[in-house]
Parts: C-alpha cells; sequence; structure tokens
C-alpha cells in the first residue's frame, strides 16, 4: 500500500492537476482532466515504468452525466511487475471526445477501438474505429451505455 | 520480389489480392483474418473479431453476483476455471471477505487443472496445424484424463463452474487426492514422449523456428501476455508477480524463453504444464482442513468500490474490473482476457510471411475468438 502511495504522490506532485482516486495495495487510480491525460501518461511510462497496457475499461455515469475511459496499465520493471495503475478520465455524455493513447501504448489501439463502439467515446487520432466486435450495420446506442437496454429486457 | 502496399502499391491494384481467411475455415474457429498478398506474400493482415461476441459485460449488468458465475465460464470453457477465479478474487475483494485456507488451495488445484486442459488443447492444434498428426491424437486423448480428474473434483467436465466467490462449490473427494496424485505422476513421464515427438522433430522446428518473431520490445509495447509474453523473454506471471491465492505456498518457477517465435510459444506451454504438475501435487499433498465456502446467501450484498483483479489464466493475464454501486448488481464488469490482449500482435507477425504459415502463427498466439469477443 505505501509502495502505490508513493507512486500516486510522484503522480499528483509532478503534475498538481491530477486527483488520487483510490490506493490499494500494489493498486492505484489516478484521475486526470482531458487536456492533461498525455502529458500523465507519458510520464507515468517513461518515469514510472507502467509501459505495459493490460486493457481500456468505461463506464457509464449517466446519473452525473458522463463517461468515463480508464487504462489499466502494468510494468515490465523488474520488482514492479504486480502494480497496476488505473489512469482515468471523464468527458460529458453529450460531448464524449477523448484523445488516443495509442501513441503512448501502442497496444490501446484494438482496446481503445472497442471502448469506442461499446460506449461511444471517439477517440481522436484513431486510425481505425471501426466496429471491431459489433457488426458493421449495428444501427442502435453503443451497448454498454446504460440507457441501451437489451432486448427481451 | 516483395512489395510493400505502402510505398509501391495500394489494395486495389492489380498484383495485390484481397483475400478472407475465415470465418468459416474450420481451423480459424468463428475468426476472420483480411490479407492482402502479393503472390505467396502477405502485405497486409487485419484481424477482423466479433464472430461470436455475445454481450458478456453487458449480461453482466443484469445479473446478481451469484447469477453471474455459470455465464460468465462460457467465453472460454477450455480455460473455465481461471476466468472464475479472477472474477471471484475480485468479489472478494469487494466484499472484503477472508477465502478459507482448504478453499484457496483447493481454487489453485483446479486453476492448474484447467491450464493443464486448455494447454493439452492448444499443442494438439498447434500439431495438427504443421500437419504432426500424431500430437493431436495423442494431446487430445491425454487431456481427457484431466477432463476426467476435473469432473471427480466439480462434478461436470468441461464449464465447471467450481471456483465460486467466497470459495468453491464442493470439497473434493478423498479418492480425487490420490487419482490425482496418480495423474500427475503418470503425466510427467508423458511430457517427455511430447518432447521427443513434436518438439524435437526436425520437420516441427523447419516450420515454425523463425517463423513469426515477435521481439522483446514489441511484446510490451503491444501490451503481451501469457504465452506469447513468455517466449519473447518477458517474465510476466501474475502467480509470481503479486502472489493471490495462497500462490506464494508453492515452488514453481516462471518458464521463459527468448525465441520469440512459434517454436518457443508452442514451448513455453509445455514448460508451464510441467510447473503446473508441481503446484498441484504440492497441493494435493498439503491440502489444509477446514471449510470450503464462505455463506453468502443467493444474493449477496456487495459494498460500493471498484476493484481491478487479476489472475494468470491459460493464455496469460485475466483481469477484471468491477464497480459496484451497492446494489444486487455489478454497476459495471469488464472482462479483460489474454486473447485480446495479445490480437494486437497478430497483424504485426503477419506482416512479409508465407501464406503457408499463417496457420503456424495464428495458433502459436494461443488465440481463442470465443475469449475475445466475449
Amino acid at each position: 500500500m505505501d509502495r502505490a502511495k508513493a507512486i500516486a504522490d510522484k503522480i499528483t506532485s509532478k503534475h498538481p492537476g491530477t486527483k488520487l482516486e483510490w490506493v490499494k495495495p500494489r493498486r492505484l487510480k489516478v484521475s486526470a482532466p482531458a487536456s492533461m491525460i498525455k502529458d500523465v501518461a507519458l510520464f507515468a511510462r517513461d518515469s514510472l515504468g507502467f509501459d505495459h497496457i493490460s486493457t481500456v475499461s468505461g463506464v457509464d455515469w449517466i446519473a452525473k452525466n458522463a463517461l468515463e475511459v480508464v487504462y489499466f496499465v502494468g510494468s515490465t520493471v523488474p520488482g514492479q511487475e504486480g502494480f497496476v495503475l488505473a489512469l482515468s478520465e471523464r468527458v460529458p455524455r453529450d460531448n464524449p471526445v477523448v484523445s488516443t493513447l495509442i501513441g503512448v501504448w501502442r497496444g490501446a489501439e484494438y482496446h481503445e477501438r472497442e471502448t469506442h463502439e461499446m460506449f461511444g467515446l471517439n477517440f481522436q487520432g484513431h486510425p481505425d474505429q471501426s466496429h471491431l466486435f459489433l457488426p458493421e450495420d449495428w444501427n442502435d446506442l453503443p451497448p454498454l451505455r446504460k440507457d441501451y437496454v437489451s432486448p427481451g429486457r | 520480389m516483395r512489395m510493400t502496399l505502402e510505398s509501391e502499391y495500394s489494395p486495389d491494384a492489380d498484383r495485390i489480392m484481397a483475400v478472407s481467411l475465415g470465418p468459416q475455415h474450420p481451423g480459424a474457429g468463428h475468426f476472420r483474418i483480411r490479407l492482402w498478398l502479393d503472390g505467396d506474400y502477405v502485405v497486409k493482415a487485419l484481424p477482423d473479431a466479433g464472430y461470436v461476441h455475445r454481450g458478456e459485460e453487458k449480461m453482466g449488468e443484469y445479473r446478481n453476483y451469484t447469477q453471474n458465475v455459470p455465464h460468465l465460464e462460457r467465453p472460454v470453457i477450455l480455460d473455465s476455471s481461471n476466468i472464475l477465479f479472477a472474477y471471484s478474487l475480485g468479489v472478494d475483494e469487494l466484499m472484503n471477505s477472508k477465502v478459507p485456507p482448504r478453499a484457496q488451495y483447493l481454487r489453485v488445484i483446479m486453476s492448474e487443472i484447467n491450464r493443464i486442459i486448455s494447454h493439452m488443447y492448444f499443442i494438439a492444434i498447434q500439431g495438427l496445424f504443421l500437419g504432426h498428426t500424431t500430437m493431436i491424437t495423442w494431446c487430445m486423448g491425454d487431456r481427457d484424463f484431466w477432463i476426467d480428474l476435473g469432473e471427480r473434483i466439480a462434478g461436470a467436465r468441461v464449464t465447471f463452474a467450481y471456483i465460486i466467490p467466497g470459495g468453491v462449490r464442493n470439497d473434493i473427494p478423498e479418492f480425487a487426492i490420490e487419482k490425482g496424485l496418480k495423474t500427475c505422476d503418470w503425466f510427467e513421464k508423458r511430457m517427455g514422449e511430447y518432447e521427443k515427438i513434436f518438439y524435437d522433430n526436425p520437420m516441427v522446428h523447419q516450420r515454425s523456428d523463425g517463423v513469426g518473431v515477435l521481439s522483446r520490445d514489441d511484446a510490451i509495447a503491444f501490451g503481451a501476455t501469457g504465452t506469447v509474453a513468455r517466449a519473447s523473454g518477458l517474465a510476466l506471471d501474475v502467480r509470481k508477480d503479486e502472489p493471490y491465492s495462497s500462490y506464494s505456498d508453492f515452488e514453481f518457477k516462471t518458464p521463459v524463453l527468448t525465441q520469440g517465435d512459434s517454436w518457443a510459444r508452442a514451448y513455453v506451454a509445455l514448460l508451464d504444464m510441467r510447473e503446473s504438475i508441481k503446484i498441484i501435487r504440492q497441493a494435493l499433498k498439503g491440502l489444509p482442513q477446514g471449510p470450503v465456502r464462505l455463506k453468502l446467501g443467493p444474493q449477496p450484498r456487495v459494498p460500493a468500490g471498484e476493484v481491478y483483479s487479476r489472475t494468470e489464466a491459460a493464455r496469460g493475464e485475466m483481469s477484471y474490473h468491477i464497480v459496484s454501486d451497492g446494489s444486487p448488481r455489478p454497476y459495471r464488469l469488464k472482462i479483460g482476457v489474454p486473447s485480446a490482449k495479445n490480437l494486437r500482435a497478430l497483424p504485426h507477425l503477419l506482416k512479409n510471411v508465407h501464406i503457408a504459415d499463417i496457420p503456424v502463427i495464428y495458433w502459436s498466439l494461443n488465440y481463442w475468438p470465443v475469449e475475445a469477443d466475449r
């Protein structure tokens, strides 16, 4: 827990706009405003060793009118492999534009594409946001948004 | 002469032919690769997933934490215990439950049995794609002994639904312990025979040595995990990195190879199974006494919170991002599956290879379309 806290402190002191959401043993979640997220991501990769993208998740906070995108990033630095940094940003639901982090973690490409089709988040700068898992002709709300109701429910 | 798509030819040029590999191809398994070919060479490849997408994550939001158990193992029935293991760890963490030691050991045993079941399928089909019929007949046959053992413990043959939040579904019967130890002894000898007939086979070496080489740096950049990462010299193993569920009690190594080619990716699976045997033996012999599950009731109360739990599944890091708002159902249930994490490496590895090498490279990534699609 102490070590995760120490990592979090490094991020929040280097980038004062970020906020520590929670810290647990080997886990920490930091949120950043959309304008800063790329700088924070580069700092986490180059200075803190979070170089191994694990996955990208989204959360639809419909009551707060926000969409959240969370990057889960592991590390290949010896001794730090067990740690996962969750880096998140929130954008309004009616204008869900975020910038892509493929330039930081190349492996985020397909994860971002999935988050795009499932939540309707628009990753600016992404080379290909065509459907990966959904049918090409999917013509409804993004299915993991809370206001999309599965057929029969 | 090889052409490159970007510099000399566009996909529409006469020389380049666009071909679909799959989704009906028996080896590809509900998965399509779009290929642009120049004669016998692949100039560009794009994976097209989603043919078996079932919306597991959305389904998870409609069911409570107990009802989620049986459908969450469907994406990867080859490795059904490991996909539930990460889910159970996540829910345990949210509920702050202390899982009894006997249940922790049983979880490890079942997870390792499933690793062997999954790897046996993997190397069997790798043999098939290389035209090595002995490997598929032997491995498919031998795999059944492990499925039998799983059945003795869990009651089902493939979808065990054994690892659940709060522990495991039922205790291990006494005779299954003895049977498990016997299976380990027999299988250890058997693996030596696989090595002789398959891994040391000159034909297998010729077809897979240096084919589809993934460098260590690329493995890191693409976020590769599991057998793919370990064959490229990346010593990632969640069991070692954050020893969950009493993995710290057992002595085992993380096998790492540095070649990064198709042969190494298949060989890491065999080395993995050797370590699994060691773990199963230690766990069966040292099985502590006590209860095997916590009473959670049909609708467990899960406090609000957010977790990211992960385990080392057969294909690599299996992770769950669970957000709870305090209601009986998860607010968000994200399954981070290893097949989806390794998928980014595929178009990179298929550049400038022969058509005949595609099946070997594709299958050596240990990619399971149903798992990737969820």
